[in-house]
Formats: structure tokens, C-alpha cells, sequence
């Protein structure tokens, strides 16, 4: 029987909840014998193929690509596990909810005290993706089925929380896995 | 602080005795006297009435009716209950915007006019209704409001809309001198305890001849049970409250008002305010209270005058005061005391906050108030139609009482109907009477729903028509909103949210937070957003509400969607649709990028336009 398929991916986020997915160090070897990669930053493998068993989502939407990446993740995965507080809550990126998006694009092309931009005015290049204009958690673009929160989770959260699922456990995180206080 | 402020606050204090207990009565009076209570005037009542000032600003940010900022001299308060919205508040709305130029919540810039949305002022039966500061202004439409306008600004004189625009006063006691209001009474059916005799006063005398204890049981013979929803037996109440220690106790008459939907108590105090204490001064005779408050909603300011009036006559007949009706040892008197515009201060415990001088936070029970109520004293809270009920029980006798109506529910009940139907107005029928009996009885033909017992009651659909009106069957404190085939029923439920959003108090999460998010979801689904997931997640966490609210607002403010969905699904069915591929409805990409694409000057590359 093949290997179950687990893809995963950063949205809008730092790339903490991946580092923190690396931490479970040599249980990574255990791992691969369990699953099969997908699309994933750890095998640089960049459109999902699909199917896929779980998908895991780090960092929220903030703009077009990310909503894209999202919507394609849903369509493939049996699973889809919003991974950290970015995904769930939206996160620090969320903050320029506060700010109105032309200021945005103003501080970042612009106005910014570090900005070389003789042209004056935002690009309209195609590269760059339009920003949406709030950050959302990926809940309210998608269904998820799962919420992993922490900032990031810890490593054993999310061995634990993949473990359980690859091998047909109920998910039942203890007190000291969730506790972030 | 001004010269004004510096005298009129302590003096105002000094008039209540410096009482904390009254600061429902200084800030009213301050606020009517200065048009607010701003940050030093709080300071200042503070001082004088020896409270932490946190106490009376609480009191003063608690109150729809005191605020800390300044309002308009003219306060116009558009009542926003249903059956205003069904009669045309919104075109009201509006015409009174364009005319004044500013929005609702907003105050003209010459500090004249303020506008403001309310909560039902228990007018359903001539809506759209509204108040002009204390001025009932019923039947309105949006020319007639303008042109209201239009007179307080020409002769900025308030007295000046009696005699141009409200040509005439209402019928009865609404013409009184005292009361002069433009409201009509509307009785459409009196009945046989409380609209269809006369008062006499037989019923005091009788009860003054017999002991407590035997007036107590006299009125649990009749079964009398309580007329404001929920049905307690009320000699086992009077019972509890004349067991309880100590020398003082209280008797309250609630006549706070404010479930949408009902006006009958403003019928009664207007018809009926010697019914009404007459029952409250044998209440206090079996109870042994001294003291009878009457906890008059804000809403109906315009019978103060009146009702003091009614008391200072009873006084001079020596039916109040010491020694009532020449009765050696029994001393009771009756104090208004004025409410401020919330509706959870209908709720007996916050009620009673309410009247010690307190925010209306309802209270935690047990101590119930019986055993400890107003400043610690056991007190009995009444509604004002079982108060009215009283007296004629002991006239009549308790036999005649629990002939009318059904085995469980003695009695009539008055009814406040009002929505889509040809006469809207009180009816007071007996007990046991059926939905389709009372349809008849006010031209309301094949009504897609009735709300019965305002918001927090149910929404009950044709299959419902044949039951009842007692406690047993369909239990109501007697508004019933009738929607004709035309009303968009998941609406006036999404409407009823917002006013439980408003009233609530703020202290349980589960009522502030969950009643916001009940409306969010069924907002999304009326908007033809929503999907199957919804309709469980409503009742789940509708059902949460109820269970874990702390008091009676909360424990029945999610009933609108619980009961929407139990008798009208498939109005919510036919309204969700499965999501396409995972993605949830209520996402829309195209608004989400309009603003960038208008920023940088060019179209998404994932998600092309059409």
C-alpha cells in the first residue's frame, strides 16, 4: 500500500512553524517511513500534485497568491491543518489590518525610510501579488479541519498531532502541548 | 464646573438625603437638569452622596437614558421594535436625517437636535412610534416627522407640537390634564378582571377585615400566577417574602416594560391606576411591607406626573399613608421610582439594582429576593397586572377568579397585539384561549407566524394555531407580533439578535459575546452565504447561550434562531448551498482585492474578473 501523502506550506508566516516541524530532529527518519512528501519547502516540490492525506498550513492570506495556494491546498488534501497562530489568528501580520492598504502600499514603495523608488509610484508588476485588503485566518477563506496553535507549535505538538492521524489515533494533545502561558 | 453646576448638583443630592440608594433619581434629575453628567458632575455627586465615583459613573454609562456627553436639547428616540420597522420606521428614518442633516447617534451641530435609534417605548400598537424627549409621538410618518422638525425649530418650544402637530389627545385618561398625550388606548376587548368592572375598592376593605395570612391564602385558593412570563405562583411568593426575617420588607410592582411587543401595563397605568394600587397596597398588607415601589420604565416619563397625582388623592383618602383605611397598625405608602431605559432592568433582581441606585446587573440566586431583595430586605416583585388581578379576588372572591380561564391558568391575561392584523390593541381574554381564537378576534387572516411573548418568546407557525395561551401550553407575559405572508420571517429574528446585542448587560461572555455571533452567522446565511455547517453551529452554539447565561436575558435570547429553526427550517434551508471545493461562502476574492487593484493599477493574475 503506498505511503500516506502529508504537503505542506508557508502563506503569510516566517517560516517558524516549518523550523519547528525540522525540531522533531531524528524522528524526521521515522517520518519518511510513514508518509510520502507532497508539495512542501522541505523537498522544494512547488505545485501540489495530489491526492494528498494532510496538509499542513502555515502563516495566513494576506494577498492573491496566498488565497490561491490555499484554495489549491483544500482542493487535494482529505486533511487541512491550520498550523500555528498566523493561520489561526492571522497573526502579526494581521496588525496592518489596523492600517488602512494604501498607506500599506505607501510605506512600502514609497514613503518607507529605506525606499529607492525613483518612479514614484506602487509597481503594477505581475511578480509582486496584489495584497488583499485585510489578513485573514485561512478558516475564513477555506474549511480547515484542524486548528495546531502556538507560536510556533512545538515540534512534539506536531509529531504527536501527525502521528495520530497517519496512524488512525484520536488527536488528544496533553495540557503541556497547548499551554503557551 | 459653572456657577449652575456648582449649586444644582449638591442641591439635588441634598433633596434625595445624600442617599446612594437614589442615585437612579439624582442622575436622572441631573441629566434633566443639565443635559448631562460629565466627568466633574460625576465628581460632585460623588462627593456629596459619599460613593466611590466609579459607583455613579457606572450608573450614568449603564442607562440608554443618562449620558456623560451632551445631547441635543431635543432628544428624538425612534423606537426600532419590529412592528415599527414592519409600520416604516426606516422611511421615518430617513426623513428625519434628510431634514436634520445628520445620522442617527449624531447631534446637530447647533446642539439642538440629537437622534437616536431605542429599543421598543410600548407603542407597537400605533407604531412607528418615537419620543421626543419625554413627548410620546405615536402613528408617525415621514412627513409629519419632518414637519415636527421643522416646528421645534421655528419656535424651539416643545409645548408648541401639542396643538399643531398632534391636533388631538388620546382617548380616556390620556386626555387627562396631567397626562395630555397623543396615545390612544386602544382596548379592544376588556374582559372580565381588570378592563371589564369598575374599580370600587371593595377588595381593600375586604382584605384589611381578614389577617395576612388569610388574604395570602385567598389568593393562592384563586391560583393566581404571575402575568409577566413566568407564571410563579404568586401567594407562594407573598408567602416566602412574609416568612422571611427581619422587621422591613418591600413590595415592588415591576412596571418596567420592555419586552418588545407590549404595552398593556401602559394601559393599565393609564386606566387602571387604582387597580393597580390597591392590589399593591394588599400585596404589602399580606407581606407586611411598609414600603411599595412602582419601577416605572423611562419609556412612559409622560404618566409620572398622572400616577403621583392618583397616589396624592389615595394619600388624602387615607388609602395610603398610616394607618390605611383607618386600620390600626398597617402603614404603606407608594414611591415612583423612575427607570432609565434598559430593558434587563425587567428582570427582578436587576430590577432591584436598578432601585437600590445600582447598574441593572441582575444579581446571583439564591438569596432570592424574597429572602433578601431591596437593601436587604425580603421583597415580593410583581408584575402590574397580577397587582391588578388582586383586588378583584378578594371583591369577588377567589372561587369567581378560577372559574375564568383554564385548570392551570385562573384568570384572563391581557394581550398586546399588535403587527399585521386589522385592530392592534389590548384584548384581554381568558386563559386558554387558542391562536386562532385570538387571530379572529383582531382580522389578522392566515399569518404566516406570531411571535408570542416578544423576542425572547417563540416564533410559532400555522401547525401552532390551535394551542392555547396559558402556562401550560404557549406561556407568554402577553405580546404577540403577528407577520403576515409577506414578512421575511429569518429577518425579524436576525432584528429581535440585535436588540438582545443592545440590552444585554455585558456580564456573562455568553450573552455579550454569543448573541453578536448568533446575528454574524444568521446575517451570512440570510444573505444566501450560508451552508448545512451553519445551521448546526447556530444551534449548538444557541443552545450554549441558553445554558450557560447567567440570567433570564441571556437564558432566552437565543429562543429567535432556536425557535425559527425548530418551526420555520425550511425557510433556512432553502436558503443554504453546499460550498464549492472546500471554499467558504462568505469569502469573496473580488472584494478583497478591489482596493489593491485600484492601488497599483492593474488586474489580479490568479483571479480574472468575471
Amino acid at each position: 500500500m503506498a505511503k500516506p501523502k502529508v504537503a505542506t506550506t508557508s502563506l503569510c508566516g516566517c517560516f517558524g512553524c516549518h523550523m519547528s516541524l525540522l525540531d522533531i530532529d531524528e524522528r524526521i527518519l521515522e517520518l519518511v517511513q510513514l508518509i510520502d512528501f507532497d508539495r512542501s519547502p522541505i523537498n522544494d516540490i512547488k505545485s501540489i500534485e495530489g491526492p494528498v492525506d494532510i496538509g499542513l498550513i502555515e502563516g495566513g492570506c494576506c494577498n492573491e497568491e496566498n488565497v490561491k495556494v490555499l484554495q489549491d491546498f483544500r482542493k487535494h488534501c482529505k486533511i487541512l491543518i491550520s498550523v500555528g497562530d498566523c493561520a489561526i489568528n492571522g497573526g502579526i501580520p494581521a496588525m496592518r489590518n489596523m492600517v488602512p492598504l494604501e498607506e500599506c502600499y505607501e510605506e512600502a514603495f514609497l514613503n518607507g525610510p529605506t525606499v529607492v523608488n525613483p518612479s514614484g509610484k506602487v509597481p503594477d508588476d505581475e511578480e509582486i501579488p496584489l495584497l488583499l485588503d485585510q489578513v485573514y485566518p485561512c478558516h475564513e477563506v477555506v474549511k480547515v479541519d484542524y486548528h495546531l496553535p502556538g507560536c510556533p507549535p512545538s515540534a512534539d505538538t506536531l509529531w504527536e498531532a501527525l502521528t495520530a492521524l497517519l496512524t488512525d489515533r484520536p488527536v488528544e494533545l496533553s495540557y503541556e502541548l497547548v499551554k503557551y502561558d | 464646573m459653572s456657577t449652575t453646576q456648582e449649586r444644582t448638583v449638591p442641591s439635588i443630592c441634598e433633596s434625595f438625603g445624600n442617599e446612594r440608594s437614589r442615585m437612579m433619581d439624582i442622575v436622572l434629575e441631573v441629566q434633566d437638569k443639565l443635559g448631562c453628567v460629565d466627568a466633574e458632575t460625576i465628581d460632585a455627586i460623588a462627593a456629596a452622596t459619599d460613593a466611590p465615583r466609579v459607583d455613579v459613573e457606572s450608573v450614568v454609562s449603564f442607562y440608554s437614558f443618562t449620558s456623560q456627553k451632551p445631547k441635543g436639547k431635543v432628544v428624538i428616540r425612534l423606537s426600532s421594535d419590529v412592528p415599527d420597522i414592519m409600520a416604516g420606521a426606516l422611511d421615518v428614518a430617513r426623513g428625519l436625517e434628510e431634514e436634520l442633516g445628520i445620522r442617527f447617534g449624531e447631534t446637530t451641530p447647533d446642539g439642538m437636535f440629537t437622534l437616536e435609534w431605542t429599543s421598543c417605548i410600548g407603542m407597537s400598537d400605533q407604531a412607528p412610534a418615537a419620543l421626543v424627549n419625554g413627548l410620546v409621538m405615536p402613528s408617525l410618518g415621514p412627513g409629519t416627522a419632518r414637519r415636527g422638525v421643522q416646528i421645534l425649530r421655528e419656535r424651539n418650544n416643545l409645548e408648541d407640537l401639542q396643538g399643531t402637530l398632534i391636533r388631538e389627545y388620546g382617548d380616556g385618561e390620556n386626555s387627562h390634564d396631567l397626562v395630555r398625550a397623543a396615545v390612544r388606548n386602544n382596548i379592544r376587548r376588556p374582559g372580565k378582571v381588570i378592563f371589564g368592572r369598575m374599580e370600587s375598592g371593595a377588595g381593600l376593605i375586604k382584605a384589611l377585615a381578614m389577617s395576612p395570612a388569610e388574604v395570602i391564602r385567598g389568593i393562592k385558593t384563586a391560583r393566581l400566577r404571575g402575568r409577566g412570563g413566568a407564571g410563579f405562583p404568586t401567594g407562594m411568593k407573598w408567602e416566602f417574602t412574609r416568612a422571611a426575617g427581619g422587621d422591613d420588607r418591600t413590595l415592588i410592582c415591576n412596571a418596567d416594560e420592555g419586552e418588545p411587543g407590549t404595552f398593556k401595563d401602559r394601559v393599565i397605568l393609564t386606566e387602571r391606576p387604582d387597580l393597580l394600587f390597591e392590589g399593591m397596597t394588599i400585596a404589602g398588607y399580606a407581606i407586611g411591607a411598609k414600603i411599595g415601589l412602582l419601577y416605572l420604565r423611562a419609556e412612559y416619563s409622560y404618566l409620572r406626573e398622572y400616577l403621583e397625582h392618583v397616589l396624592e388623592r389615595r394619600r388624602e383618602q387615607r388609602l395610603l399613608g398610616s394607618r390605611v383605611c383607618g386600620k390600626e397598625g398597617f402603614e404603606f405608602d407608594i414611591r415612583i421610582q423612575m427607570g432609565a431605559g434598559a430593558y434587563i432592568c425587567g428582570e427582578e433582581t436587576a430590577l432591584i439594582s436598578s432601585c437600590e441606585g445600582l447598574r441593572g446587573d441582575p444579581k446571583n440566586r439564591p438569596p432570592f429576593p424574597a429572602q433578601h431583595g431591596y437593601l436587604g430586605t425580603p421583597t415580593s416583585v410583581n408584575n402590574v397586572e397580577t397587582l391588578c388581578c388582586v383586588a378583584p379576588i378578594l371583591e369577588m372572591g377567589p372561587g369567581w377568579f378560577s372559574s375564568i380561564g383554564s385548570a392551570g391558568s385562573t384568570g384572563t391575561k391581557l394581550l398586546s397585539i399588535s403587527g399585521d392584523c386589522m385592530r392592534r390593541g389590548v384584548y384581554e381574554v381568558p386563559f386558554g384561549t387558542t391562536l386562532r381564537e385570538v387571530f379572529e378576534m383582531c382580522g389578522a387572516s392566515e399569518p404566516a407566524a406570531v411571535q408570542v411573548g416578544g423576542p425572547s418568546g417563540q416564533m410559532v407557525g400555522p401547525d401552532d394555531y390551535a394551542r392555547e395561551i396559558c402556562f401550560d401550553d404557549l406561556a407568554t407575559g402577553g405580546s404577540l407580533m403577528i407577520f403576515g405572508p409577506r414578512r421575511n420571517l429569518l429577518e425579524i429574528a436576525s432584528q429581535f439578535m440585535e436588540f438582545f446585542i443592545e440590552e444585554s448587560c455585558g456580564y456573562c461572555t455568553p450573552c455579550r459575546v454569543g448573541n453578536v455571533l448568533l446575528k454574524e452567522r444568521l446575517d451570512k446565511i440570510l444573505a444566501g452565504l450560508g451552508e448545512k455547517s451553519d445551521l448546526e453551529y447556530l444551534q449548538k452554539l444557541a443552545t450554549t447561550i441558553k445554558t450557560t447565561s447567567r440570567c433570564g436575558l441571556g437564558q432566552t435570547s437565543a429562543n429567535p434562531v432556536l425557535s425559527t429553526i425548530e418551526n420555520f427550517k425550511m425557510l433556512y434551508e432553502r436558503l443554504l448551498k453546499e460550498p464549492e471545493e472546500g471554499r467558504q461562502r462568505s469569502f469573496d476574492i473580488q472584494t478583497a482585492l478591489s482596493q489593491a487593484q485600484d492601488l497599483t493599477g492593474r488586474e489580479s493574475v490568479h483571479f480574472k474578473q468575471g
